[in-house]
């Protein structure tokens, strides 16, 4: 058991390093930090005098070292375009997004299971089929899509809901919260419905198949043999072994919503991770992009790692 | 004669399909005594495990009874709704399968599973519950039983699962035990100590067992009567020594042919010609005389009902009373 975790383990610091490696890659490669920093007007001497202040004259694996150490401490350097340490901008948009991942991934995982659950017990019935049908769209219209349609439907014509940002936010500490304000609330709705709703019906679409196909096996009907009533053997005996491979694939999907709400936040305008990313790029801001992806690789990693462990808790064969 | 625990009384189970209605079980009767052991043979596809299925009303769908009654000690059961069914079920009769290994939910405890069993038919409280399941253990011979209720099923063997799902069909203390092919699965040596462990439990317990099978050898070990099935309906019922020594059937004669044994020394195993029809073309008349070899014309046209034939009963046209009178 601590084996398997420690393996888990292992491999995320694997990905880490990977990522880390790649991130670094952009600094050589992509344009030259001199030409960005300097300015026109420097002279040979300037340059060459910034070149060994900024170590780029070390060797690859020494500059390497060095980038991984300070990331470690969380120092990003200074983003080319603000002029100000890469961590506080992270910091300053990282609760907005994950906010609005957190409340998106809770969102898709609650109402996808129940509806997956509902939709395997009652396969033959209306409601289910209407359901099914409905998840169809969920998965097969990009995103932006499905945001821009919300928007017209609640912000223009209905104008129910804000069509963009945060609303206003309450600090607390470092962190920052649209949950305590009205016009917060109001405007997390579209964007979670948005972010959630691919993942929802991908979850839901799951959780059927595997419902049905738990449904099925000996255990279920030998459970049945017993007298135990089915309403038990759906939530007590099946759930719980359809889990096992939900997991994963919500595992990887919470990551992937965390990761790259990068189309929600710009359909949005929210004042996200992504949408310091989606500028990064626009103005070649290497030290953000590469942080960026840094976080992302984190994400994935501690998610990865967290599934692991959930599967321990529902798995016993797994716990030895 | 005291009233039989179960008598089932010209059951048919019916598939509709696409292709139109099939009939898999087709008219099928017989009792089972308080505490006898009836074994069911045939080969697969000739509709036991269906009947099995049927008296608890576990058919998986399409498959629906379309005909017959099943009586629980005089009580009709198989016209009962689901709810009622499902009371009986476990608590009355219980039911074990054949494959052990998948027969117990892999994420919980055996004791989770006992105890849940238990308190659902009893109404004892978790702790009483508990002291039963660790005696039922006991009884069906695992090993610090006290200890192994905690353990999950991957930590037993094929056989020691077949005890536990024996301990689980036993946990309400039923008076009749569906065992379909509880063998089957096994390694032979855990087949002898399973069998020998059904023999025990049906005596102590003073429990009936329909035993679904399609090995003689299970049926000569354990069973007081046997019902041989052949595409749906019943050949020959008899008692085991009569069924197995004298068969009257055209068709069991075969089966007890095609029987291997360690002691004989012919030189070849004799064979039915043919096999068992499917179910969308079962031969009118006998089902069995496109491979009988005693077949004459009438049964080609009409099907035989079960006959006497010294001391058991056979669907057979060669014991028909006119044709005795001449024979």
């Amino acid at each position: 058991m601590i084996a398997h975790l420690l393996r888990s383990l292992l491999q995320g610091i694997l990905v880490i390093l990977a990522v880390g490696l790649i991130a670094f890659s952009m600094f050589r490669f992509v344009g030259d930090p001199i030409a960005s920093l300097a300015g026109q007007e420097s002279t040979d001497a300037d340059r060459a005098e910034l070149t060994e202040r900024l170590g780029l004259n070390d060797p690859f694996p020494v500059q390497f070292g060095r980038f991984l150490a300070h990331a470690a401490s969380g120092d990003f350097g200074i983003s080319y375009r603000q002029a100000r340490p890469v961590a506080d901008l992270l910091a300053e948009r990282l609760p907005a997004t994950l906010e609005l991942a957190v409340l998106s991934a809770l969102f898709a995982f609650v109402v996808g299971i129940a509806l997956g659950v509902y939709a395997a017990i009652n396969r033959r019935g209306v409601i289910a089929n209407g359901v099914m049908v409905l998840s169809l769209i969920g998965v097969s219209l990009p995103t932006f899509l499905i945001g821009i349609g919300l928007i017209y439907l609640f912000a223009v014509e209905l104008r129910w809901l804000p069509s963009f940002g945060r609303g206003d936010v309450v600090h607390i500490g470092w962190w920052t919260t649209g949950l305590l304000t009205d016009t917060g609330r109001k405007s997390l709705v579209l964007p979670v419905l948005t972010l959630g709703f691919f993942q929802l019906t991908l979850i839901m679409r799951l959780v059927r198949a595997e419902m049905l196909e738990t449904m099925r096996t000996d255990y279920v009907r030998f459970a049945r043999a017993r007298g135990i009533p089915e309403r038990r053997i759906q939530f007590r005996h099946a759930l719980r072994n359809t889990m096992v491979p939900v997991v994963t694939i919500v595992g990887l999907q919470l990551g992937s919503v965390i990761a790259f709400a990068i189309v929600t936040e710009t359909v949005f305008q929210w004042p996200g991770l992504g949408a310091l990313f989606v500028n990064a790029v626009q103005f070649v801001d290497i030290p953000v992009m590469a942080a960026y992806l840094m976080f992302v690789a984190f994400v994935f990693a501690a998610v990865n790692f967290l599934t692991d462990f959930v599967y321990l808790l529902i798995d016993p064969r797994l716990r030895h | 004669m005291t009233e039989p625990l179960l008598s089932i009384r010209e059951l048919r189970v019916e598939f509709p399909t696409r292709r139109g209605i099939l009939t898999a079980v087709d008219g099928v009767s017989f009792d089972i005594a308080p505490g006898e052991v009836l074994g069911v043979v045939g080969e697969s596809g000739a509709g036991k495990s269906l009947t099995g299925a049927a008296i608890i009303g576990l058919l998986d769908p399409p498959g629906r009874i379309a005909g017959g009654e099943v009586l629980l000690k005089g009580q009709r059961i198989d016209n009962l709704p689901p709810e009622g069914l499902r009371r009986i079920r476990g608590k009355r009769i219980g039911m074990v399968f054949q494959d052990p290994l998948t027969s117990l939910n892999p994420l919980f405890r055996i004791g989770e599973q006992l105890i849940e069993t238990i308190q659902l038919h009893t109404g004892m409280n978790a702790a009483q519950a508990r002291d039963r399941a660790i005696a039922l253990l006991v009884d069906v011979g695992i090993p610090a039983a006290e200890r192994r209720i905690d353990a999950y099923p991957y930590q037993f063997s094929g056989g020691m699962r077949q005890r536990v799902v024996l301990a689980l069909a036993l946990a309400a203390d039923p008076e009749l035990i569906i065992a379909d092919e509880p063998t089957t699965a096994l390694d032979v040596s855990v087949q002898a100590q399973i069998i020998a462990l059904m023999k025990r439990l049906c005596r102590e317990h003073n429990v009936a067992i329909m035993l679904i099978t399609h090995d003689m050898g299970v049926i000569a070990e354990t069973a007081d009567r046997v019902a041989v099935m052949y595409a749906g309906r019943i050949a020959e019922i008899g008692p085991v020594r009569d069924v197995i020594g004298r068969a009257h059937h055209p068709y069991t004669q075969g089966l007890m042919g095609s029987i291997p044994t360690l002691t004989a020394t012919a030189e070849r195993l004799t064979q039915i010609p043919g096999s068992m029809p499917r179910l969308t073309d079962i031969p009118t008349g006998c089902a069995f005389n496109p491979r009988c070899p005693h077949v004459f014309d009438r049964c080609r046209v009409e099907r035989p009902e079960l006959l006497p034939a010294e001391r058991t009963l056979a669907a057979c046209w060669l014991y028909a009373a006119d044709r005795r009178a001449t024979a």
